[in-house]
């Protein structure tokens, strides 16, 4: 097995290769406005630091978000053709359980990241491996009481201190977290999720004036 | 290798609006032009939403990738190189294009080419009516653009003559049908209503005609306004507005700018062929106009079936097609979805960077058109 990994959900730009026991090589960058730029050649720096190349990969693993839009299209897009032009499977993992996982807690504790517009996505955990609620897109004083009393995780949590006031890493999502944990459901047989994107939000149904004006005068 | 050059086997895919296309060319011939659109989750909002754009690229690009090499009959494998518009365009939307394409050609180990959309407009013809002359004078009307460009080498030199300084053509129907409560896209309607109509009924303004005006530029806000006006007049007087020769009116006015320009702009460069591209070449009335007046000063007109002038996935493979034939430089990596690449780079490719290669290209061009998009933030 040789699972490649990777998400763009957040302003994470992570690549990973996983051969079904360990993560043999990763890449994480942090930049919120240059994931189509970033993500294929940190795809082909993964590849080459393991020394194999695409066609050795037998499955593609994708963080489906949720996340804001049109990073979160770039991982998809790229999963997608990968699995096509491949012939291998593409399966999805949400992007809150890459980060929980990697939290490595015990206890209950929630997941938050930045879903701008002051609203965080999040979701609760009942342990780094078990996700209790579907994940969600809220204003963090909106669900301050169901997050009241339990660490958080995540770049969103670090945003807002007043409903988050105990922080734990990581701050950011890995496609390493992702591969490992897409490794250990397909060990144990389960079926992951279709890579298909979690917006959770509506689009802005809004035309643009003079929406394509683009020669020069 | 010549054999390959002369007839390079290209996909291209096409994202940088609301059609999902993909197309697949030989050289100079059409294999196959597969497109998904998705106008009619549009059609409520009277215009194109970038975001219900992107979503819909993000789910048909597979299937339509696997549609076209299908219809083509060819193996992915067999692919000299894979084209996708790199600009300009929908910000959102074209990364969708971008992304699938550099994962394309990197999983096929094949060079990747990012062209430029209005290029590729011109280039498709080739599919129709062979290699294009040089130079080619080409007017490109659509609900984006309204340009006029002169190329001598469609892979390395593309000159805007002129250009709206307001609305595109398109738009200016769009906006007009709406007014008329004819639906969106305008175009077809338009065009459908006016065949019945009195292209002289009405005298709506040529903008720009002028003698002291530019010669090639465009302006369609002050016609659409006049020709909104004159409708409400007539509602607010309680008469009945007569829609066909509206319609055969405003028409009349803006094909007769678009082909005067396009036909002067021919003479004065001595160009003796004009192509017309873009979705509002569909329209009738512009290629009776055009034809007429083409023949007129002794100018060859082309102008490509309906289907490919509308924005598919084809005119990007011809235009790819031509690059490898011609030996440009591949595009990287890294390569980004640049919502307002200049009209002058009809592709981006590499850095310079190690490789020899004379002029320095830089990416540091001029931003200063218009583009409402331009400063969209690429993670929001
Ligand atoms: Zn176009």
């Amino acid at each position: 097995m040789l699972l490649l990994a990777l998400d763009t959900a957040t302003p994470a730009v992570t690549v990973a290769l996983h051969d079904g026991t360990d993560v043999v090589a990763s890449s994480g960058q942090v930049d919120a406005r240059r994931h189509g730029e970033l993500l294929l050649p940190a795809v082909d720096r993964v590849l080459a630091a393991a020394g194999t190349g695409l066609d050795a990969v037998t499955g593609i693993v994708v963080g489906v978000g949720p996340g804001p839009y049109t990073g979160l299209r770039v991982g998809l897009m790229t999963a997608d053709t990968f699995g096509m032009a491949l012939g291998v499977p593409v399966h999805g993992v949400c992007t809150l359980d890459g980060l929980a996982f990697a939290a490595d807690l015990d206890g209950p504790f929630v997941v938050a990241t930045d879903a701008r517009r002051k609203e965080v996505y999040w979701a609760r955990y009942a342990d780094s491996r078990t996700r209790l609620t579907d994940p969600a897109v809220d204003r963090p004083a909106d669900i301050a009481e169901q997050v009241a009393g339990v660490p958080a995780v995540g770049a969103g949590a670090l945003l807002y201190p007043d409903a988050f006031p105990d922080v734990h890493g990581p701050e950011h999502v890995s496609a390493a977290a992702l591969a490992s944990l897409a490794a250990e459901r397909l060990a144990r047989g389960e079926d992951l999720a279709a890579p298909r994107p979690l917006y959770l939000r509506r689009p802005d149904a809004q035309v643009p004036k003079n929406y394509k004006v683009v020669t020069p005068r | 290798m010549a054999d390959l050059r002369d007839e390079p086997l290209v996909l291209g895919i096409e994202t940088s609006c609301d059609e999902t296309g993909v197309g697949v060319v030989r050289g100079t011939t059409l294999l196959a032009d597969a497109v998904a659109s998705s106008v009619d989750e549009h059609a409520r909002f009277g215009g194109v939403v970038p975001e219900v754009a992107s979503r819909a690229h993000l789910e048909a690009m597979v299937p339509t990738i696997q549609r076209a090499l299908k219809e083509a009959g060819v193996s992915a494998k067999d692919l000299d190189g894979v084209a996708v518009t790199a600009g300009p365009g929908l910000a959102g939307a074209l990364l969708v294009g971008v992304s699938a394409a550099k994962a394309f050609a990197y999983a096929l180990g094949k060079p990747l080419y990012g062209v430029n959309h209005l290029a590729s407009h011109i280039c498709v013809d080739q599919l129709e009516h062979g290699p294009l002359p040089e130079p080619t004078m080409a007017l490109l009307v659509s609900g984006g653009h309204s340009s006029l460009l002169l190329s001598s080498d469609i892979t390395s030199d593309v000159r805007p003559m002129g250009a709206t300084i307001d609305d595109a053509a398109g738009e200016a129907f769009d906006k007009i049908a709406r007014v008329l409560n004819l639906g969106f896209p305008g175009g077809p309607v338009i065009d459908r209503y006016a065949k019945e109509g009195d292209p002289t009924a009405i005298s709506f303004p040529r903008g720009l005609t002028g003698p002291r005006d530019p010669a090639y530029d465009f302006s369609f806000s002050g016609l659409k306004t006049a020709v909104a006006r004159w409708i409400e007049a007539k509602r607010a007087a309680g008469e009945e507005v007569p829609v066909r020769d509206v319609a055969a009116s405003f028409q009349e006015a803006v094909v007769d700018v678009l082909t005067r320009k396009a036909v002067r702009a021919c003479k004065d460069e001595g160009v003796d062929h004009l192509m017309i591209g873009g979705g509002v070449a569909a329209n009738s009335r512009l290629r009776a106009l055009a034809q007429e007046r083409c023949e007129a000063a002794g100018i060859r007109l082309r102008v490509p079936r309906p289907k490919l002038c509308t924005d598919n996935g084809a005119m990007v493979a011809a235009l790819g097609a031509e690059m490898v034939a011609r030996g440009r430089a591949a595009s990287a990596w890294d390569l980004s979805a640049d919502s307002s690449l200049p009209v002058t780079e009809p592709h981006v490719p590499a850095p310079e960077g190690a490789a020899a290669h004379g002029h320095g290209h830089t990416h540091a061009h001029s931003h200063d058109h218009v583009h409402e998009l331009s400063k969209e933030n690429l993670y929001s």
